[in-house]
């Protein structure tokens, strides 16, 4: 299949953006055929990457496939470059599995104020945006993909979020933005300094200058990717956005849109300026420890559900990050496992926080509890997440945060082992503290009585939509945990070719 | 012709016999996972809502491990296989990750063990837990614990171990907070989740630090790594005694053994198996397993041993002063299991694994046994019992057999065992001119002592004197009081299977390649003699004091209150715990981090703004201040419906955000065109 081998990713790319386009010519009173409309849109594309997924050479997942290089903007010399190899490609699935399923969800419900024509086609043009991101070669494409998301979530929070949007959506977009505009500082010097866009050639020909000069660029680039992640202390605007956003845009948010972040460092930052990467390993580091405990205190003390939520994000991008700051296969195996692993289990939990606002009207712990009593499938469910988040090995959450571990015993290419020992023993705790504040989190929210509010309420079990929605996510928590090798098959070839060039 | 005949008959058997374990022992594990599975997703609509499945599955997990363990016994080869779990870089070179099962004798042991007294345990509470709302949910619990426990056993490497490690644990936490409407059994499940976690920080280091010593996880190949001095001895020290803190964790030693009394919260047929036979031994497994690690990690043993003799004796004062008579069993299973690590400590392997096998009987035996009396008088309090020998015969005599075997009476099953760790520690002492030899010994011997002590009150206590409950108690019934028998025949006879000299148990278990002592070359009458002595004189004493009231001391108000306060208190630790380390983290530092948080990081995002402006300004003023409020003001006018917006965007805060935006870039251009 030639055509699927050379316009697969760019038709799953492009088709949402597309569908959000025909989604506005169908009658604002046709909310059922509407959602319908963009359940096939994501559908379809989704079975692209399905079959992509049939095609992709797992045994060369080093290098790039599914390649198209295209004249695209010739007076700047930026192509139209786009592939995937084993580092990209999980979470360019991953988007398109999600974004199905919050569709599937979104038949069940969509928030206040309604309007489900516009809501559907923002969440089918942050598809394109974040999809893009995972595919693009060029810096240019790259940053557009990366710009286009903005939008889309800015006005899902801003006009359907919680009461305190307007804050959070503003705080969200111009933080971002304050981020992607050194980031495209960064863009720019290294295509003036090598006279390309192209992520390939720049990796090959490698970039010149004074180490001064490289790490200008990467602390450039850093800070865009860092917030995106988002690393402490970048992390603020994260607990408010997701706790303003409603539900499918905070599922989104953390499943895929964080990743693009982290997915910057192993793709630009890191392959273009190793030496700065060695430069900055430390500080990455270092910053990824105190946000794994940072972030598990801060949890500790919320009274917001999704706020909580929220909060565990910063910890668990943590590990993520220290897998990355590691510089060696352990360490980025480990992180790009955590960042699937993260958007499933992290996405799951998003997904059954928006659900019981819905059935409780509150997400404040203190009121809510014996979940388990009243909906015992639906706590089981919550419970399932809870506990797959704290890292049990046999789920997802486990092989991430161990890899990560394993891989600061030992780091990479020159980096002190004493300092990453000193950070493994921090990232040891944060997972005792990460248990610590989820099993606390069970306590209340599930176990013990129901509360006298919601006594013979007629609160509802685990909705058959929901079913739908959530099984893929449960399972895959389940069988990457079991068997990581269907991931970690995949990256190893490139993480391989990454920790090459970062000379570990 | 016939001759010809017979051997091929046995070439044929002999073929067979080889496959067996290669062919079939995986599936030990596997049933159990799978019968997980169909209880959770079918076990209300199945015959006995579940438990059929349950009991089907770990019966035949049972007999394939019975069969596995005689082959073994008659002569098969074990078993060491695996595929790749996953791996890094070509062929493995940076890391190789197996699934794999190594099964030799310690597997095969623990195999039967854990799938014979998980079977014991399911037929017990079709009786005890029939009325429970969660029937099923216990059942497939119960699977998914008996087949974390086997995968934990089976592993050939380190990260499988943990696998099945951390799966135990958090089946032990589902059934410790079975009861979870009551808020202190779900807290006590978090207890033991947490606790035990600490130390399994410390074993995932301790795996990492053997990992990259010696390039494998592999437990055979690491074992030999230490062996033949590939691994520096220092490292080797590293390795163990990080491992040996997941141990603590999990096997209840001191400093983390708090949460196994409260882990008494869950069901007592859970208390038998995880918190007395199973899992708590997963720990003494461990160090069993790395034994020749530890062998040759220099102070390690020597740590192990001391560790272990504190912790024998600690638990067994605590023993002393319970009501609750699962407390009781609680601590004294702490204290056994302190007598299995020390056992290990000084070296003394086979008689640490030989008391690991008889414990789990006479242990689970007293737990149920307990269970049986829980269920006739609805309270754990022996306060409220009394008198019960003439309701419950059949309980009544087997928790009398029960505790003496763990009293280590002769003939009994605990006799023989201890005896050995005793025997190994007087070696180690003597022969081996080993100090923590002597620690263990007499550390040992007290609590030979207090041991006989504490089960005569709680006979005492239970079964004489009058009834002090309420209602009118009753013997349980045969699914209850079958496996009682059971295992009281077992607390009689396994023992014999260590007799020195004849007995084959240390055929079976011993160190590898090592000389194995403690059964045949080492043994004498005065030593047995002296320890039965000890603790005659103990169940003397406490029928003397329980039964007759007699040598009474009020000790409260003797100058020695303060130690009974001390000891009732559990030693502080779980103050020290809850109130120096828990509480603390748990509120001011986890409110100081969130108003940190706000104030401070998000107050410098949201603050720096309007500070940047003032000093800023000369530099705000030379940008087109229209151009930027034009292009924000034209986005947010997209959004239509919200006007909100609009006004909060000309409210200023945004323009407070575009100052600090443009600064910034500045200041980096500059640095750009000075670079």
């Amino acid at each position: 299949m030639d055509w699927l081998n050379d316009w697969g990713l760019s038709i799953a790319t492009f088709l949402p953006a597309i569908g959000a386009v025909a989604l506005l010519l169908i009658p604002s009173a046709k909310e059922k055929l509407m959602n319908t409309a963009a359940l096939v849109i994501t559908g379809v594309t989704l079975l692209v990457g399905i079959l992509l997924c049939f095609e992709f050479d797992y045994g060369n997942a080093g290098a790039l496939q599914f390649e198209l290089n295209k004249e695209w903007i010739p007076q700047i010399g930026a192509n139209y470059h786009i592939g995937v190899d084993g580092m990209a490609f999980p979470l360019f699935v991953l988007s398109l599995l999600v974004s199905f399923l919050c569709i599937i969800y979104m038949r069940w419900h969509v928030p206040e104020p309604g309007k489900p024509k516009a809501f559907l086609a923002l969440v089918l043009l942050l598809e394109t945006g974040m999809t893009g991101t995972f595919i693009a070669l060029d810096l240019m494409l790259f940053f557009i993909f990366w710009e286009i998301v903005l939008v889309p979530m800015y006005f899902m929070i801003g006009i359907w979020g919680g009461p305190n949007r307007q804050y959070a959506s503003v705080k969200f977009f111009l933080y971002t933005l304050f981020g992607s505009i050194f980031m495209l500082l960064g863009f720019l010097a290294l295509r003036l300094n090598t006279g390309t866009f192209d992520i390939v050639q720049m990796v090959d020909g490698g970039v010149s200058g004074s180490s001064m000069f490289k790490n200008l660029v990467f602390a450039g680039l850093a800070l865009g990717f860092a917030i995106k992640v988002p690393m402490w202390p970048f992390h603020t605007w994260l607990p408010d956005a997701h706790t303003e956003a409603p539900t499918v845009g905070s599922v989104l948010l953390a499943a895929i849109m964080l990743k693009m972040g982290t997915y910057g460092f192993v793709r630009i930052a890191y392959p273009i300026l190793p030496d700065a990467a060695r430069d900055f390993a430390p500080v990455i580091g270092i910053l990824a420890v105190i946000a794994i405990i940072y972030g598990a205190l801060c949890c500790l003390a919320q009274t917001d559900l999704k706020r909580l939520i929220a909060f565990s994000s910063v910890g668990h991008m943590g590990f993520v990050m220290l897998g990355l700051a590691t510089l060696n296969d352990k360490g980025i195996n480990g992180a790009i496992f955590g960042m699937v692993a993260h958007g499933l289990i992290t996405g799951m939990l998003f997904f059954l926080a928006g659900s019981i606002h819905e059935r409780y009207h509150t997400r404040e712990i203190s009121e809510l509890g014996g979940m388990l009593a009243q909906i015992p499938r639906f706590g089981s469910l919550f419970t399932y997440a809870a506990i797959a988040s704290l890292g049990l090995p046999g789920l997802a959450g486990f092989w991430g945060e161990m890899l990560s571990l394993l891989g600061s015993y030992e780091p990479g290419a020159g980096l002190s082992p004493a300092l990453f020992r000193v950070l493994m023993v921090g990232g040891g705790i944060g997972t005792v503290l990460t248990a610590g504040y989820l099993l606390w989190t069970i306590q209340r929210v599930n176990l013990g009585k129901v509360p006298a509010n919601f006594e013979g309420k007629p609160i509802f079990d685990v909705q058959p939509l929901e079913w739908i929605a959530w099984t893929p996510l449960l399972v895959l928590i389940l069988v990457a945990g079991l068997f990581p090798k269907l991931i970690l098959h995949v990256t190893d070839g490139a993480v391989q070719g990454l920790v090459g060039v970062l000379g570990g | 012709m016939s001759q010809e005949l017979l051997f091929a008959v046995e070439e044929v058997a002999s073929v067979a016999r080889e496959g067996f374990i290669t062919n079939f022992m995986w599936l030990v594990p596997l049933l159990p996972f799978l019968s997980f599975f169909v209880i959770l997703f079918f076990g209300k609509k199945l015959p006995g809502k579940g438990h059929s499945i349950g009991l089907f599955a770990v019966a035949a997990a049972f007999v394939i491990s019975l069969i596995g363990f005689i082959d073994l016994a008659s002569g098969a080869e074990t078993v060491e296989k695996s595929f790749t779990w996953f791996q890094f870089g070509d062929g493995g070179e940076s890391l190789k990750l197996e699934l794999g099962m190594n099964y030799d004798f310690l597997a095969a042991l623990m195999f039967v063990v854990v799938t014979f007294i998980s079977l014991l345990v399911q037929i017990y509470s079709t009786s005890y837990m029939h009325d429970d709302s969660r029937y099923t949910w216990f059942y497939a619990v119960l699977s998914l614990f008996t087949c974390s426990m086997l995968f934990l056993v089976i592993a050939n490497n380190l990260i499988q171990m943990i696998v099945g490690w951390e799966g135990v644990g958090v089946c032990s936490y589902f059934l410790i907070g079975h009861f979870w409407e009551e808020k202190p059994n779900s807290s006590a499940a978090m207890k033991a989740f947490l606790t035990t976690r600490v130390g399994d920080t410390g074993f995932m280091f301790g795996i990492f630090a053997l990992f990259f010593a010696g390039r494998t996880f592999n437990i055979t190949e690491l074992n030999h790594a230490a062996e033949t001095a590939s691994i520096s001895e220092g490292w080797l020290t590293a390795g163990a005694l990080l491992l040996f803190c997941g141990a603590v964790g999990k096997s209840a030693q001191f400093p983390l053994h708090v949460w196994l009394p409260d882990a008494m919260a869950g069901p007592t047929p859970v208390s038998a198996l995880i918190h007395a036979a199973t899992m708590v031994v997963a720990g003494i497994y461990l160090v069993a397993r790395m034994f020749i690690v530890f062998e040759h990690a220099g102070i390690a043993l020597d740590v192990v041993a001391i560790v272990a003799s504190i912790t024998m004796l600690i638990a067994a004062v605590l023993a002393l002063v319970q009501d609750d008579i699962k407390k009781v069993l609680a601590y004294s299973t702490v204290s056994q299991l302190g007598y299995m690590m020390a056992a290990l400590g000084v070296g003394a392997y086979t008689a640490g694994i030989f008391h690991l096998f008889t414990h789990a009987m006479f242990k689970a035996l007293l737990f149920l046994g307990s269970g049986s009396l829980i269920h006739a008088v609805h309270s754990n309090n022996m306060s409220d019992m009394g008198g019960l020998r003439k309701y419950m015969p059949h309980t009544f005599k087997t928790f009398i057999i029960g505790s003496l075997a763990l009293a280590g009476i002769f003939p009994l099953a605990g006799f023989w065992s201890k005896d050995e760790i005793l025997g190994g520690a007087l070696r180690a002492g003597l022969d081996g001119g080993r100090f923590v030899g002597w620690v263990v010994f007499i550390t040992g011997m007290i609590v030979a002592f207090l041991t006989a002590f504490y089960m005569t009150r709680a006979c005492v206590k239970t079964f004489w004197g009058e009834y002090r409950g309420h209602g009118q108690p009753h013997e349980s019934d045969g699914a209850m009081v079958t496996p009682l028998w059971v295992l009281a025949i077992l607390s009689c006879t396994v023992g014999f299977l260590g007799i020195p000299v004849i007995g084959v148990f240390a055929d079976w278990i011993f160190v590898p390649g090592e000389e194995h002592y403690g059964f045949s070359t080492f043994y004498n009458l005065v030593l047995p003699a002296v320890s039965v002595g000890l603790a005659l004189s103990a169940i003397w004493l406490g029928w003397q004091m329980y039964a007759k009231d007699r040598f009474k001391v009020d000790i409260l108000s003797s100058p020695f209150a303060w130690v009974y306060r001390f000891v009732e208190n559990k030693y502080y630790l779980d103050d020290i715990y809850l109130r120096g380390v828990v509480k603390p983290i748990q509120y001011p530092i986890a409110r100081a981090s969130n108003w940190f948080n706000q104030k401070v990081i998000d107050g410098i995002v949201n603050g720096a703004a309007a500070g940047s402006v003032k000093q800023g300004r000369w530099v705000y003023k030379y940008l087109d201040q229209k151009g930027i409020d034009g292009v924000i003001n034209g986005s947010a006018g997209l959004t239509g419906s919200t006007g909100g917006l609009l006004r909060y965007i000309q409210s200023g805060n945004v323009q407070r955000y575009a100052a600090v935006l443009f600064v910034s870039i500045a200041v980096f251009v500059a640095l750009f065109a000075i670079v």
